[in-house]
């Protein structure tokens, strides 16, 4: 019998892991394994004991989200929140009027630190308090539309109404937020996605591409959203030349100054103010109504058919 | 003696709920809310399926129709009938009769596709229009019908039932693998392929973390729809594991060869098989 020293180290080497091998597949067989599993009742049926010991039990043990904080929310892990980010903005990038990407870019690039200065903007003032305290919310049903018809004429309801109609759009729901954590902030976030129409509205920008993307540079220069910054990044370089130069030569700097020295737009409290006159209102909050986007568009076209007519 | 009679619930809490992945909800939605999911992702299936899987799905559908090796031998006196349940897009339905045409110059077999939901169904149909088996012969038929009951479907008449990532969204599996049994011709062979357990534990964690994690992402960002995808994954880890759905078909009536199972990638997917006697 050769003894283990006597052999030299590769020898020695080749025949324990030869051992272990051999060793390790008849105790680790298939039959034995389903015989051990047999054994504990984990084979044939589910182990009734299951649902008392949780340690046991047949929900994933390697991959728990934590609590969510409010109704629909999805605790995100970092890689999570990382690959939504790539996603969305790809997504968004090449299709823009698709809702979902738009919704995922948002959630996804508003961080904790810029809803947290949002947070403190709303509680120095006292309208942003309210805001927070009674947690409005603007849905398809919560604003009476005929109401909003018979108001006067240059007041702010009347004027959002009319901008429906001249868009041709109706106020739709807005999606609820799943992705942020901390509900105070997710309810932040929900109410600047659903005062979006009224930016529109008060600044008279129309929905196509153009009037988005100026309302967004608008939005990040007084709100401060990430996503809105990235739109006005990125958005601009699909479109076309004439649309580059409106954009960068009118609106990019009505929206730098009315944004920067206006009054904080999320700390309005709209459905309290909606017979209030709008041309009022622009002027106390500091916002320059910029030129009608529809109307220099259709200009410019006349001025393209006339050209190719001469 | 006075016997004091106690009222006993003749309810237990078993038959009234029942599990929509995580969720616990009364039996009588389930089947409701599983034909939500289904039509939601009836339009994305296919590329939802080769994104989530990567494309291993059609491997896995490939072998499961090599295996069966299904189709009228050549000399035989009778075309088989096939059954195909819950195979509303028809992948495995047209395989299949690809494979028998191929291998056994098969082109007397029917086919009926049957799926309880509506809108899938209605894929496949659309589907069928551009193959080949549209040629006027009524060898493949699309019926609606709900897999625990097929009331429109007689006893013994089919001689292969097959159903592919289906079985797992029944309310309840063994009403659907006795209806199997009723159904089949004696030789008729019952095969199922259906997601199940991963057994290496390495491997297991590395599924999990990805059909948790990525899954519903994917699902959120090419199909606009995080929650069902968030339930098919669910629906995943409260299948009964290989030995357990194995017993099953067994209480069925089905007569299962040894194995019974062949696990493809780890225990990811599996394929069931079998016999009616």
């Amino acid at each position: 019998m050769y003894r283990l020293s006597k052999l030299s180290h590769a020898q020695r080497t080749f025949f324990l892991a030869a051992t272990a091998s051999i060793l390790g597949s008849m105790i680790f067989s298939e039959n034995n394994t389903l015989a051990t599993k047999m054994e504990k009742g984990q084979l044939h049926y589910k182990d009734p004991n299951a649902i008392f010991n949780k340690l046991t039990s047949e929900d994933n043990l390697y991959f728990k989200r934590g609590k969510p904080q409010y109704p629909g929310h999805v605790p995100l892990f970092l890689h999570e929140k990382i690959l939504m980010v790539l996603g969305s903005s790809i997504g968004s990038y090449f299709h823009p009027e698709r809702n979902e990407f738009i919704v995922g870019l948002g959630e996804s690039t508003a961080i904790s630190p810029v809803l947290r200065s949002l947070q403190t903007q709303m509680l120095s003032d006292p309208v942003g308090r309210q805001l927070l305290r009674e947690r409005p919310r603007i849905t398809s049903t919560s604003l009476n539309l005929e109401y909003l018809r018979l108001l006067p004429e240059n007041s702010i309801g009347n004027t959002y109404i009319k901008w429906l109609d001249r868009e041709g759009v109706s106020p739709d729901t807005r999606v609820p937020v799943r992705f942020i954590e901390d509900e105070e902030l997710a309810y932040i976030y929900q109410r600047y996605r659903e005062c979006h129409d009224f930016y529109h509205a008060v600044t008279g920008l129309p929905i196509i591409i153009e009037g988005e993307i100026a309302v967004k540079v608008f939005e990040f220069m007084n709100i401060g959203i990430p996503m809105s910054g990235l739109g006005a990044l990125f958005a601009p370089l699909r479109l076309k030349r004439s649309q580059k130069e409106r954009l960068y030569n009118i609106y990019y700097p009505w929206a730098f100054r009315s944004g920067l020295n206006s009054k904080p737009l999320i700390n309005v409290y709209w459905e309290n103010i909606l017979t209030k006159d709008v041309n009022e209102f622009r002027a106390e909050m500091g916002i320059e109504q910029p030129p009608d986007l529809r109307n220099l568009r259709k200009e410019y076209f006349e001025k393209l058919k006339k050209a190719k007519k001469v | 003696m006075p016997m004091l009679a106690r009222p006993v619930s003749s309810q237990t809490p078993d038959d009234e709920t029942t599990h929509f992945g995580y969720k616990t909800i009364k039996r009588e939605d389930k089947e409701k809310m599983v034909g939500g999911v289904f039509s939601s992702v009836a339009s994305n299936y296919d590329l939802m399926n080769d994104v989530m899987s990567m494309g291993v799905h059609r491997l896995w559908k490939n072998h499961f129709i090599n295996r069966l090796d299904a189709g009228m031998r050549p000399g035989s006196n009778r075309p088989l009938d096939f059954l195909d349940v819950a195979g509303g897009t028809g992948d495995i339905a047209f395989g299949l009769l690809e494979h028998a045409e191929k291998r056994f110059n098969d082109r007397a077999s029917t086919m009926t596709i049957a799926d309880i939901n509506p809108d899938m169904l209605r894929e496949g149909e659309l589907r069928y229009q551009s193959t080949k088996w549209n040629d006027g012969s009524d060898r493949v038929n699309f019926l609606v019908q709900n897999g625990e009951t097929m009331d429109q479907i007689e006893d013994n008449s089919k001689d292969v039932y097959t159903i592919a990532f289906g079985i797992r969204n029944f309310t309840n599996i063994q009403a659907g693998l006795d209806t199997a049994y009723r159904i089949l011709r004696p030789g008729g062979i019952f095969a199922c392929l259906e997601f199940s357990q991963v057994d290496n534990a390495a491997i297991d964690y590395i599924y999990q973390a990805y059909s948790f994690s990525l899954l519903p992402l994917m699902g959120q960002l090419i199909a606009n729809d995080r929650d069902s995808y968030q339930y098919l994954v669910e629906s995943i880890r409260k299948f009964p594991k290989q030995e357990e759905f194995k017993g099953m078909i067994e209480k069925a009536g089905f007569y299962v060869p040894e194995k019974g199972y062949e696990n493809l990638t780890f225990g990811v997917a599996s394929i069931h098989i079998g016999v009616k006697l």
